[in-house]
């Protein structure tokens, strides 16, 4: 095994002694650090949720928004570049629009899933461009198939999910989400364990303040991949701020005054 | 359509005859029906190029997948063109998505080709068949390129004398015999009364079983009245 890259990484189209591409596990290092995104599939819809870290207090809020809309009943959360990410989300655009404009119905996220993942891993064949630094998770509610997730990473490679993470605490997050029971659970209810998990797997030390943007798409939106609205959201927030307060006047902890959770 | 040595205004010629400076057109009667459970097609079984009668037991209900088909009316050349090209699109779009393609996939195909080559096709086609989310369905696309979901259509040259039977007859929610009935005398009907319709009535039912499909031959036909 070839533990120094050496002349093996330098473009895309070299394979090393090893087997690997280096271009495409480097790509993979720069969704690693970027903040994480979530996705959960659940009995009756999909919920994303996103950890958005804001770098400046002169920003202003909601702005670089992580969560697209691709079609109607599609939505995608993004981890890694989000010049990278915008890029895809266009031509995930351009993909669902074609398919109903030739077909004449909503394209099945399967397909979609598939065919921005063959475009991801055309960008893995060649010298002369580089591959895409972002991983992005899909996600769509319809009447026939139901609830849908399918994540795509940097290697071209798509696969479907009932729940999945993204970005630099995607292995912590991966751990919360496997705590759940979520093919039982609603979108409601699933929408507030979302908003804890982001919580959780925040790193207050090295990142400091951050913005949750949440989505869902399912039976409780009819269908339409939509923004949660502001009062859900609240509440959500405020569930996830309480579940994962350290004080705990059973155990004789103290709120502590530094704390991020209660301003 | 005419031979460059023929005149284009409306002589007879005994040199030509009448055939040799005609389109090949399937003149038509063509009909589909819904029920609970799949769709009856039939059509009759004429192609005619002016006054004679090129096949008499033309087939003019095509295969598009394996429960989808589409009745044939207009220019016979154009619209096996168009079966043919949407019958090969149908296909890979079928092995892409790795299921059975939806009825209305199928109608959008020959939509966009009817509209898109408006100018240049003469085509009406009725898609009908059986897919597994949605059941029977029946798209209309006449001459054109629209296309609109219908209970029950009726298309060609022949359908002009039977609005009236099949409005005055169809009812929602019958059975697949009573479709069969109503479909075979209602071409019976056309096929008498259109110089361009005629032959045998070709019937096919698709459903979640598949396709099974039949012919009603010159005396077995409905008969009505003998004025």
């Amino acid at each position: 095994i070839s533990l120094l890259p050496l002349q093996y990484d330098l473009s895309a189209s070299t394979f090393s002694p090893d087997g690997r591409v280096f271009q495409v596990e480097y790509a993979m290092k720069a969704v690693e650090n970027s903040s994480t995104a979530i996705g959960i599939r659940c009995k009756d819809g999909v919920v994303f949720g996103v950890e958005k870290l804001v770098l400046s207090k002169l920003y202003e809020e909601g702005s670089n928004k992580r969560i697209f809309n691709i079609d109607r009943h599609v939505g995608m959360a993004v981890a890694g570049l989000l010049a990278d990410a915008r890029s895809l989300s266009e031509v995930s655009r351009e993909e669902a629009s074609n398919f109903r404009s030739n077909y004449g119905h909503d394209i099945p996220l399967k397909h979609l899933a598939d065919r921005v993942a063959m475009y991801v891993h055309a960008y893995t064949l060649y010298s002369a461009v580089r591959p895409f630094g972002c991983s992005f998770i899909l996600g769509s509610y319809d009447e026939d198939d139901g609830p849908q997730l399918y994540m795509v990473d940097p290697s071209g490679i798509s696969h479907g999910y009932w729940g999945c993470a993204i970005g630099k605490a995607k292995q912590a997050a991966k751990t919360e989400i496997e705590k759940l029971q979520m093919k039982e659970m609603t979108c409601r209810e699933l929408v507030k364990e979302v908003a804890k998990i982001i919580y959780i797997v925040h790193d207050e030390v090295k990142d400091k303040a951050f913005e949750l943007e949440l989505s869902w798409v399912g039976e409780v939106t009819k269908g339409r991949h939509e923004l949660v609205p502001k009062d859900i959201k609240e509440e959500a927030e405020k569930y996830a701020k309480v579940s994962n307060c350290p004080s705990d006047e059973n155990l004789d902890k103290v709120c502590p005054s530094s704390c991020y959770i209660c301003p | 359509m005419f031979p460059a040595n023929v005149s284009t205004l409306n002589t007879y010629n005994d040199l030509y005859p009448d055939w040799t400076q005609r389109e090949v057109s399937t003149g038509t009667t063509i009909m589909a029906v819904e029920f609970e459970g799949g769709v009856v097609i039939g059509a009759d079984s004429r192609t005619t190029t002016g006054a004679y009668i090129a096949n008499r037991v033309t087939d003019k209900l095509t295969p598009i997948h394996e429960r989808i088909f589409c009745c044939r009316s207009g220019s016979a050349a154009d619209t096996q063109a168009i079966a043919d090209a949407v019958t090969y699109q149908l296909g890979f779009h079928s092995i892409e998505l790795d299921e059975a393609p939806l009825v209305q996939t199928a109608a959008s195909l020959f939509r966009e080709m009817c509209y898109r080559y408006r100018e240049e096709l003469m085509a009406g086609i009725i898609v009908a068949g059986w897919d597994p989310r949605r059941g029977g369905q029946v798209y209309t696309v006449p001459v054109g390129g629209m296309m609109t979901r219908q209970p029950v259509s009726v298309g060609g040259s022949g359908s002009s004398y039977i609005y009236g039977y099949v409005d005055s007859n169809y009812r929602a929610g019958m059975s697949k015999e009573e479709c069969l009935k109503f479909t075979a005398e209602a071409l019976a009907l056309a096929m008498e009364r259109d110089g361009s319709s005629g032959g045998v009535v070709r019937l096919a039912v698709i459903s979640e079983q598949g396709v099974e499909r039949q012919a009603i031959l010159g005396n077995q036909l409905p008969k009505f009245s003998t004025v």
